[in-house]
C-alpha cells in the first residue's frame, strides 16, 4: 500500500528514434487477413439489422398478409432469385481464378456476375411498372422500400466488382493477394443472401 | 476492401502528400459542386418522369415533395464531394480506380486532413465535440432565459421547440460519438498496445462525416429547421417544415459514421491486443467501447431504417406513417429499439473512465474486475429488451406494459453490479483528490440519483404520471451530464497531459469541478419537483405557480454555463501559454499501458510491441507490472518460457 509502483520509470524507454524502423515490424504481428475477414463480417452483420428493421416495419404495417392474389409477379421474383444465385456463382469463380492467377478469367467472371446483376434490377424495374398496388399502400410501402433498399445495396455492390474487375486489369491482385477481390465478392453474396432469406420470401412468399 | 490496392506503399519510394488546395476549403467547395450536380440530377429525373421539377403544390402532408428531393439527392452528393475534396479522392478513391495514392502531411496540417493515426483523429473528434457541446449548451442557456418565468415572449413557440431539437439531437450526438471518438479513438489502440485502430482509413472517415452532420443541422434551419425534438416522432415529422429533412439525412450519416465506428472499435479489440493481454488484463475502459461499440454496430441501423422510413414517406410518398394503413407506433418501435441502447453507448464508456480513474487515482486494484465486466456484458445483452419502457402512454398493447417494465428493472442489476464495483474501489482506498478524481466521485453521486429517479420512470403506474414532466428532463440529464459529461470531464483531466503533454491548473479545475457539481445539482435537482409538480417538456412556457422554481433553475443554469468558460479558459491558458507546466510520461503514476511512453505519446506509439506480464490494476499488491517492453527479439521467448 506504501510504495507506487515504479512501472513507468523503468520502462520509459527509448521512444521516438525506434519509431521508423519498427513500423513494418508492427504491421507483421497483427493478423491483417484475420482482421480484414472479422471487418468484413462484422459489417455484414451489422448491415443485415437493416433488413431485419424493415422485415419488421412490414410486419407490423401487413401483418403476415401478403399482397392481393397476383399483385406481385412470382415467376419473375422466382426469374430473379435464380439470377442472382448464378451472379453469386461466377462470383465465387472470379475469386477461385484470380488465386490461381488466372486474371483474364477473373475479370470475365467479375463482368459476367455484374451484367446478371444489371439484368436484376432491369428486374425489379419492371415489377416496379407492373406493380398494381400504389406505394401508400401498407404493401406497397414495404415492397417499394424493401426492394429499393435492396437494390440501392446492389449498386454500391456492382461498384465494388467493376472496381476490382479494373484493378486486376491494372495488374494490382494476384494469386498472393487478393483480398479485394474476395472481399467484393463476399460483399455481392451477402447482398445476394439477403434477398435469398429475407426480401424475396417477405414479398413474394408470405 | 481497399487494403490490398493501396494499403502499404513500397518502401523504396517516400510517400507523396496530399497538398495543392487547403483540403477544407476544397472540401467545401466540392460539397458545393456536388450539391448542384446533385440538385441538377434530381432535376432532370424529375422532368424525364414528366413532372413539373419545381411544382410548388404541396403534398396530402402539407410538405412539398419537389424541392425535399431535390434537397436530398443535393445533400448525398454534396456528402460525396466534401469526402472527396477533404483528401479521399488522393488517400483512398484514387487507389481503389488503380491510381497512385498520397499521404497525409505529418506537420500540423495533418489535424485538417485524413489523417489516419489514431491519436490525430482522436483529437479531431474531442476538439469538434468541445465545439458542439459549447453550442448546444448556448442553445440550453437560450432556453432557459425563455423558461425564467412563465408566458415569457423572448422567443416565440415554434423557435424555442426549434432550439429545443437542436439542443437535443447535437448533445446526443456529443454524448454519441465524443467518448468513443475522442477517448476512444486516443486510448484503446494504446491500451491495448496496438499501433493503431484495425481500419484507420475507415475510421478517418467516420471523422470526417461529422462536419457534414453539424454543417446540415446548421442548414437545415434555412429550410425552416425542424420541431419535432431529436426524436423526431411522426406524425409531425412527416408534415412540418423541410428542414427535417436535412436532419433526417444528416443523422443518416451520422449513424453511419458510428456504425463505422463501432466495426472499427470491435475489431481492434478482438483482434489487435498485445501478446500476454487475455481478456482478463483488458482494461475496464477498453471493456467498456467494446460493449457500447456491440451497441453501435447493431442498434443504430434501426435508428437509420426509421429515419428512412420518415424520409420516404415526405420524398417519394410511401405509407409508413400517414395514409390508409400508416402507423406512427410502428417509428416509436424502431426508433426506441436503437435508442434506449443509445443510452448505454453514452454511458458504459462514461462507466469505463470512472472506473479507471478511480481504480488508479485510489491507488487500489479495480474491485469486482469480473463482475464489472459481466455488467457490462449484461447491459449489452439486455439492452435490447427494455425499449418500449418509453412508451408505456403511447398506446401500444397493455399487455406489453408488465414485461416491459420488468426487463427496465432487470437491467438495474448489471447497472448496480458497475456502481458497486466502484463503491468498493474507493473504499478504505488512498484517495488523491485531483481534478479527475474529484469528476469521477462526482460521477458517482450523480449517477446514484440518476438512477433511483429511473425506478419511479420504469414503473408502469408511476410513469403514465411522469411521463413528458420535467420528472424525465431531470432524469436523464442526471445520466447524461451526471453521469456521461462528469466521466468525460473526468477522463479529460486525467489524460489531457498524456494528449498534450501539459498539466492543466488544478486551481481552476477545481474551481471547474466545484462550479460544475453544486450548479449541475442546483439546476436538475428542482426539476424533479417541478416535474411533479406538472411542469410538461418542450413546451415553451408553464403554469403560474411555478414561476419561482423555473427562475432558480434558470439562474443555476447559468452558473452550469458559466463553470464550462471555466474549463475553455483553463484549456486554452494550458494550450497558449508557453511556460505552462510540462507533463511528465506519467504524472498520476498509473500503471495502464498509456503511462508507460513518453507524453505525448510518439508516432509509432511503443518502441516495440507491449508484452503485458500482469494486471492494469495491481496497485499495493508488490507483483508485477502490467507490461514490459522487450527491444530484441529475445523477447518473445521470455513470454513463451
Amino acid at each position: 500500500m506504501t510504495t507506487m509502483p515504479l512501472v513507468a520509470e523503468e520502462h520509459e524507454l527509448h521512444v521516438a528514434d525506434h519509431a521508423e524502423t519498427h513500423l513494418a515490424h508492427h504491421e507483421e504481428e497483427h493478423d491483417r487477413p484475420g482482421i480484414n475477414r472479422l471487418g468484413l463480417w462484422v459489417f455484414m452483420a451489422s448491415e443485415s439489422m437493416l433488413f431485419f428493421a424493415m422485415s419488421a416495419a412490414r410486419l407490423y404495417l401487413n401483418g403476415f398478409n401478403g399482397p392481393d392474389k397476383g399483385a406481385v409477379n412470382l415467376g419473375l421474383g422466382i426469374g430473379l432469385t435464380l439470377i442472382l444465385l448464378a451472379s453469386s456463382w461466377l462470383g465465387y469463380q472470379a475469386t477461385g481464378a484470380i488465386s490461381k492467377g488466372k486474371r483474364r478469367r477473373a475479370i470475365t467472371a467479375l463482368l459476367l456476375a455484374s451484367l446478371l446483376g444489371i439484368v436484376f434490377i432491369g428486374g425489379v424495374g419492371i415489377e416496379w411498372r407492373t406493380a398494381e398496388f400504389s406505394q401508400n399502400s401498407p404493401f406497397g410501402t414495404a415492397f417499394f422500400s424493401m426492394t429499393g433498399l435492396h437494390v440501392l445495396h446492389l449498386v454500391t455492390g456492382l461498384i465494388g466488382l467493376l472496381l476490382a474487375a479494373n484493378l486486376i486489369r491494372k495488374g494490382q491482385f494476384g494469386p498472393g493477394d487478393h483480398w479485394g477481390v474476395t472481399a467484393v465478392v463476399r460483399y455481392w453474396t451477402f447482398v445476394d443472401v439477403m434477398w435469398l432469406v429475407i426480401v424475396f420470401p417477405m414479398l413474394y412468399l408470405l | 476492401m481497399t487494403t490490398a490496392a493501396a494499403g502499404v506503399l513500397p518502401a523504396t519510394s517516400r510517400p507523396s502528400r496530399i497538398t495543392g488546395f487547403f483540403p477544407i476549403l476544397r472540401g467545401l467547395l466540392f460539397a458545393v459542386i456536388g450539391g448542384l450536380i446533385g440538385a441538377g440530377i434530381a432535376i432532370a429525373i424529375r422532368s424525364a418522369m414528366g413532372a413539373d421539377p419545381f411544382d410548388r403544390t404541396p403534398s396530402a402532408n402539407g410538405t412539398m415533395p419537389s424541392t425535399e428531393q431535390i434537397v436530398t439527392v443535393a445533400f448525398v452528393f454534396g456528402t460525396l464531394g466534401w469526402l472527396l475534396g477533404v483528401g479521399f479522392w488522393e488517400s483512398t478513391v484514387s487507389g481503389w480506380l488503380g491510381y497512385r495514392t498520397k499521404g497525409v502531411p505529418t506537420d500540423w496540417r495533418r489535424y485538417l486532413t485524413v489523417s489516419e493515426d489514431h491519436k490525430v483523429i482522436g483529437i479531431q473528434y474531442l476538439a469538434t465535440f468541445i465545439v458542439v457541446l459549447l453550442i448546444a449548451g448556448l442553445g440550453a442557456m437560450t432556453m432557459r432565459a425563455q423558461l425564467s418565468q412563465p408566458g415569457n415572449t423572448l422567443l416565440s413557440p415554434d423557435t424555442y421547440n426549434r432550439i429545443m431539437s437542436f439542443h437535443g439531437i447535437a448533445m446526443v450526438s456529443v454524448a454519441v460519438a465524443s467518448v468513443m471518438g475522442s477517448f476512444g479513438n486516443y486510448f484503446v489502440p494504446i491500451m491495448i498496445g496496438a499501433r493503431d485502430m484495425a481500419f484507420p482509413r475507415l475510421n478517418s472517415l467516420s471523422y470526417w462525416m461529422v462536419p457534414v452532420v453539424i454543417a446540415s443541422l446548421f442548414l437545415s434551419q434555412l429550410l425552416g429547421g425542424w420541431d419535432s425534438g431529436w426524436t423526431a416522432y411522426p406524425p409531425l415529422s412527416v408534415k412540418n417544415a423541410s428542414g427535417q429533412v436535412m436532419f433526417n439525412l444528416a443523422i443518416i450519416v451520422f449513424g453511419l459514421s458510428s456504425i463505422f465506428g463501432g466495426i472499427n472499435f470491435i475489431v481492434t479489440i478482438v483482434k489487435m491486443r498485445a501478446p500476454g493481454m487475455g481478456w482478463g488484463r483488458v482494461p475496464i475502459f477498453v471493456w467498456s467501447v467494446l460493449a457500447a461499440a456491440f451497441l453501435a454496430t447493431f442498434f443504430t441501423q434501426f435508428f437509420a431504417a426509421s429515419l428512412t422510413m420518415v424520409l420516404l414517406d415526405r420524398i417519394v410518398g410511401t405509407g409508413f406513417f400517414v395514409g390508409q394503413g400508416g402507423a406512427p407506433l410502428l417509428y416509436e418501435h424502431t426508433f426506441w429499439f436503437y435508442s434506449h441502447p443509445a443510452v448505454y453507448i453514452f454511458v458504459l464508456p462514461g462507466f469505463g473512465m470512472a472506473l479507471e480513474v478511480l481504480a488508479h487515482l485510489s491507488r487500489k486494484p479495480l474491485f469486482a474486475y469480473r463482475w464489472a465486466v459481466a455488467a457490462l456484458i449484461g447491459i449489452v445483452g439486455m439492452s435490447g429488451i427494455v425499449w418500449a419502457h418509453h412508451m408505456f402512454v403511447s398506446g401500444m398493447p397493455n399487455a406489453l406494459l408488465g414485461p416491459f417494465m420488468v426487463t427496465t428493472e432487470l437491467i438495474s442489476i448489471p447497472t448496480g453490479l458497475i456502481f458497486l464495483s466502484a463503491l468498493g474501489t474507493v473504499w478504505m482506498g488512498r484517495l488523491w483528490l485531483t481534478t479527475p478524481m474529484l469528476f469521477a466521485l462526482g460521477f458517482v453521486f450523480n449517477f446514484l440519483i440518476g438512477g433511483v429517479t429511473g425506478i419511479f420512470l420504469a414503473d408502469v403506474p408511476t410513469d403514465i404520471s411522469l411521463h413528458d414532466t420535467y420528472f424525465v428532463v431531470a432524469h436523464f440529464h442526471y445520466t447524461i451530464i451526471g453521469g456521461e459529461i462528469f466521466a468525460l470531464f473526468a477522463a479529460f483531466y486525467f489524460w489531457f497531459p498524456k494528449m498534450t503533454g501539459r498539466m492543466l491548473s488544478e486551481r481552476l479545475g477545481k474551481l471547474n469541478f466545484w462550479m460544475m457539481f453544486i450548479f449541475f445539482n442546483l439546476t436538475f435537482l428542482p426539476m424533479f419537483w417541478a416535474g411533479l409538480h406538472g411542469m410538461n417538456r418542450r413546451i415553451a412556457t408553464y403554469q403560474n405557480d411555478l414561476a419561482n422554481v423555473n427562475l432558480f433553475i434558470s439562474i443555476s443554469a447559468w452558473f452550469l454555463g458559466l463553470s464550462f468558460l471555466v474549463f475553455v479558459i483553463n484549456v486554452l491558458r494550458t494550450l497558449l501559454s508557453k511556460n505552462a507546466p510540462r507533463a511528465e510520461a506519467n504524472p498520476w503514476k498509473a500503471r495502464t499501458l498509456e503511462w508507460l511512453i513518453s507524453s505525448p505519446p510518439p508516432v509509432e506509439n511503443f518502441p516495440s510491441t507491449p508484452i503485458v506480464v500482469g494486471s492494469p490494476y495491481g496497485y499495493g499488491t508488490g507483483g508485477r507490472p502490467h507490461a514490459v517492453f522487450a527491444l530484441t527479439g529475445a523477447a518473445d521467448e521470455e513470454v513463451t518460457a
